[in-house]
């Protein structure tokens, strides 16, 4: 490989693109980790010292992550917000990754397009719309019924479905691609070798699954978590955390509390990307 | 090949299967006996791996039926079907190791856990792999996941095992050494063996019985000797081992001999009379093996040699040295190339290139379609 | 196993694996956007009272400070499609092709991480960084090359730059899978037979790259055409973004006619644009984005 560059001086420069690149795809996340540890009122320079307290400390004006009870509870519901995304869309994607990679269907590519779709359309305009009929179908229920349907009011029911809306395909891509991989001779030998079909389904085509709807699991509650335009129209009173962070940098300005926040959703992200690609590793040998 | 009182493990009787308007598999009908390695030999294509599939329980026939000692299986679904089938790529189950591979049909028939460990163990013994249980499957060789495929199945006792082609993916070592150990696996469990395979020498080498497939039917069903030697169509005398092959018309017909005026220049006059019906003018194509052609050098001027029955006379064009199965193509006034085998000695009077040779055959060796 | 019995049991299996799909794509995707439609098509004469029309469209229309800012949106996104390509092409071709078989997958991880870490937290450094009190002025100051404060934030420039970081992610990804499933071979044959670098380029990788190229491009410019938060919080309040004016209507103005107005010429726009890439370059979107 990479015999296509001979000359040193270029294969140099190149490196040195490289190396440019990524110092700017870290620099705004280096910024904003760092200043977590700063012991300073504001996030600016100059370093005043390494500090915890931004994480730990229990008193104003020095007010910690942990202590701190609107973000705490922002993080609660990001997290149950996260936690249904991702089961939802893992189950959705899987009966899709069985549908279109299995089944035969008219109009197959039509539907597969319109699976791709919800990826492609703005994140706002998926939350109007939903914001949108559920509003109107709550409105007319109220009219007709005299019941007031809260769960089609803004709130956690309608973020999860914003956010299931598009994810859904992200995990169907993650698991169709992994079912196309499946060799068919291998339900056809369990099958051979005495068992039913349920069983075959159990033992061989699920655990052959199994990597791929983690993977997909993981990457739905990460993308979930850090939703904000889609979310931004569906949320209630109960806030999950990108969204209190935003009121709270809008509102207040910046605070190195911010920083402890993005410094401990990134720990997070980068643990749980850790993982899906080490269940992705176990599988490829 | 019907052996009179005993059961025979495995019979189809008439079984056809059209898939749209190919008819992949037509009115095949065969019987084999218990314990004994049978070969489906056949191109690419030719059916027979819908027949498997069929007597797998995959694909059900559209006419016919299927006997698995002495009954019927049509009506039984193949997960209980005492049919196993190893695959061509294995489908060796890769999130399992070798233990629960092995274990995986016993523990579907709802036996006992220590009946299974005691089975898997013992069929690991009997394969020669005694320590690999604990193994996963891709940490073992190319060899072992064949015998761990067969011993996959044999654990389940079955009453015949369908193999095909599981040796198509070994390189050419191994796939030797395998073949000899099949047919010694064979052997050593005494359960019939189905192979289905489009090479011949892994046919022949291994099987009793070998049945040749061409589009859809079984052309002849013969022991290996028997296929070779006296071939019963031009399909199997040409797909069966290596021949040269003529054609032309046929000029002379007695009751003990056939002679055919070859497009080639010469006549070849053959015994094998019972497999054609030619008349005198009808098409007729003459087969020869290289190995019944005797090759010598002439050593008188080779423009007054002419060809007369049974005899050709040409240059040598190349030789193709490869051990004791060496072989000789000589082009003929024609300029076709005939290939015929002859002994390279390497000492001086080995033929060499350019060489006038002339090369004839009994007529008892050649056959007619 | 064509007995009618196996046939139906495929049939149910059919059903019950596309009752899934067909409620979450009509419920959540396709009923909404009608339900959008026909709300824009909602025009408030009186409380309570209401006519269909399309006056909020003529509304938008009207008022040049809409289709102004859409139409700098649709170009903004354009430029920055365009960018994330220069940028990203090369960083893929590297990460495919160039990098050993170890670095490479590091260097795809490393370009994943972000994506993993909110549209938030990425804006937000690059306030800590850009902006007047930020870490590049100051360091500027403290090495004596300027002397007063520079404010980088609030300008164009800053809100491409945004944008470009928050979306080249997804024009590497797509790139690097087609420029990996690209022969060595193929490009060492152009080479064979007389190419140099730049023919090689341009008649073997460019087109083989296309389908990935395309795909990428569709994402990144939706994704930076429906952006919100780089824009505003890069931009500030003034950034004239399209997905603002949606926000505003629906939320400040409480106008969710108008609202719906808005996000489906958005939807509508972005739509065209996509299309005629895909005329242009010659692709379908099952050929693109489509394709997995």
């Amino acid at each position: 490989m990479g015999q296509s560059i001979q000359q040193p001086f270029l294969r140099q420069s190149y490196r040195l693109y490289m190396v440019l690149f990524f110092i700017f795809l870290a620099a705004p996340l280096i910024a904003a980790g760092l200043f977590a540890f700063n012991d300073s009122l504001f996030p600016v320079l100059p370093w005043r010292g390494f500090t915890l307290d931004w994480f730990f400390n229990d008193t104003e004006p020095k007010l910690g992550m942990f202590h701190d009870r609107r973000l705490l509870r922002g993080l609660y519901y990001s997290f149950i917000i996260a936690c249904f995304v991702s089961m939802l869309s893992v189950f959705v994607g899987t009966c899709n990754a069985f549908l279109f990679v299995r089944h035969d269907f008219p109009a197959k590519n039509f539907f597969y397009i319109l699976m791709v779709l919800p990826l492609v359309i703005p994140g706002v305009i998926l939350g109007i719309s939903i914001l949108a009929m559920a509003s109107n179908i709550a409105n007319s229920v109220e009219k007709s019924m005299g019941i007031d349907l809260e769960l089609l009011r803004p709130g956690i029911f309608l973020v999860v479905l914003g956010q299931f809306s598009f994810i859904t395909t992200i995990t169907s891509l993650i698991i169709t691609a992994r079912l196309k991989k499946f060799d068919d001779t291998m339900e056809e030998a369990a099958f051979n070798l005495g068992a039913s079909k349920t069983h075959v389904l159990r033992t061989i085509t699920l655990p052959f699954l199994r990597p791929a709807m983690i993977a997909g699991g993981i990457v739905a509650f990460l993308v979930s978590f850090e939703n904000f335009n889609t979310t931004l129209f569906l949320v209630g009173s109960e806030a999950p955390l990108t969204i209190t962070m935003y009121d709270r940098m809008v509102k207040v300005g910046s605070t190195p509390v911010l920083n402890a926040v993005s410094f401990f959703l990134m720990l997070g992200s980068a643990l749980l990307a850790l993982i899906s690609v080490l269940v992705q590793r176990d599988t490829k040998t | 090949m019907n052996t009179s009182n005993t059961v025979s493990d495995l019979a189809c009787s008439q079984i056809s299967k059209c898939f749209g308007s190919v008819q992949a598999v037509d009115s095949v009908s065969f019987d084999i006996p218990p314990g004994s390695f049978f070969s489906i030999l056949g191109p690419s294509g030719c059916g027979k791996t819908t027949l498997m599939r069929m007597i797998a329980g995959f694909e059900s026939p559209d006419n016919g039926d299927i006997h698995i000692k002495g009954s019927s299986v049509l009506r039984i679904p193949p997960n209980r079907r005492n049919v196993k089938m190893v695959f061509q790529h294995l489908a060796l189950f890769p999130m399992m190791n070798v233990y629960d591979n092995i274990a995986y049909g016993l523990r579907c028939n709802g036996s006992s856990r220590s009946d299974i460990n005691k089975k898997v163990h013992e069929v690991l013994e009997r394969i020669a792999l005694p320590d690999v249980a604990n193994r996963e499957i891709h940490q073992l060789s190319g060899g072992q996941k064949q015998r761990i495929a067969i011993a996959r199945c044999m654990v389940l006792d079955p009453d015949v095992l369908l193999l095909d082609e599981p040796l198509g993916a070994l390189d050419l070592k191994l796939r030797e050494a395998m073949k000899i150990e099949l047919k010694l696996l064979q052997h050593q469990f005494n359960t019939t063996f189905v192979y289905i395979t489009h090479d011949q020498s892994e046919a022949l080498v291994m099987s009793d019985h070998v049945a040749v497939m061409n589009e859809g039917r079984f052309e002849q069903i013969g022991t290996p000797q028997n296929l070779y030697h006296h071939p019963k169509s031009a399909f199997v005398a040409g797909f069966v081992g290596d021949s040269n092959q003529w054609s032309g018309k046929v000029i002379e017909r007695t009751s003990e001999s056939i002679t055919v005026a070859c497009g080639a220049g010469f006549d070849a006059q053959s015994f094998a009379t019972d497999m054609t019906s030619a008349g005198i003018g009808d098409h007729a194509s003459v087969y020869v093996r290289p190995e019944h052609i005797q090759v010598e050098l002439a050593n008188t001027d080779p423009t007054v040699r002419v060809n007369t029955v049974n005899s050709i006379v040409g240059h040598i064009d190349s030789l193709l040295f490869n051990g004791a199965n060496s072989r000789v193509l000589v082009r003929d006034q024609l300029g076709e190339l005939i290939e015929a085998d002859i002994t390279l000695t390497g000492s001086h009077d080995d033929p060499k290139p350019g060489d006038a040779v002339t090369l004839s055959w009994a007529p008892a060796r050649s056959l007619c379609f | 196993m064509s007995r009618p019995v196996a046939k139906d049991a495929r049939n149910l299996a059919l059903i019950l694996l596309f009752m899934p799909f067909a409620l979450w794509i009509l419920l959540l995707i396709v009923l909404p956007h009608i339900g959008m439609f026909v709300l824009s098509l909602k025009e408030k004469v009186a409380p309570r009272v209401y006519e269909y029309g399309f006056d909020n469209y003529i509304n938008f229309a009207q008022e040049p400070i809409y289709w102004n800012t859409l139409l700098r949106t649709g170009t903004v996104s354009l430029l920055v499609t365009f960018l994330a390509l220069l940028i990203g092409f090369p960083v893929a071709y590297y990460i495919a092709k160039i990098a050993g078989k170890r670095t490479k997958g590091a260097l795809f991880l490393l370009c994943l991480i972000p994506l993993w870490v909110s549209d938030l937290i990425r804006a937000f450094g690059w306030i800590l960084l850009l902006r007047e009190t930020g870490v590049i002025s100051s360091a500027l100051q403290a090495s004596g090359i300027i002397n007063t404060p520079i404010e980088m934030l609030y300008n164009d420039a800053t809100v491409v730059m945004g944008l470009v970081y928050t979306v080249v992610l997804f024009m590497i990804v797509p790139l690097v899978s087609t420029l990996d499933g690209m022969n060595d071979e193929m490009i060492e044959a152009g080479y064979n037979l007389g190419g140099n670098g730049f023919t090689v380029l341009r008649r073997i990788i460019i087109p083989y790259a296309m389908p990935g190229i395309v795909a990428g491009c569709i994402v990144v410019f939706m994704l930076s055409a429906g952006s919100y938060l780089t824009p505003i919080l890069l931009g500030g309040k003034n950034s004239s973004w399209f997905t603002e004016q949606i926000y505003d209507q629906f939320i400040s103005r409480y106008n969710w006619e108008s609202g719906a107005a808005f996000g489906f010429v958005l939807l509508l726009f972005t739509s065209i644009v996509v299309w005629l890439g895909l005329k242009l370059s010659g692709q379908t979107l099952s050929s693109t984005v489509a394709k997995s």
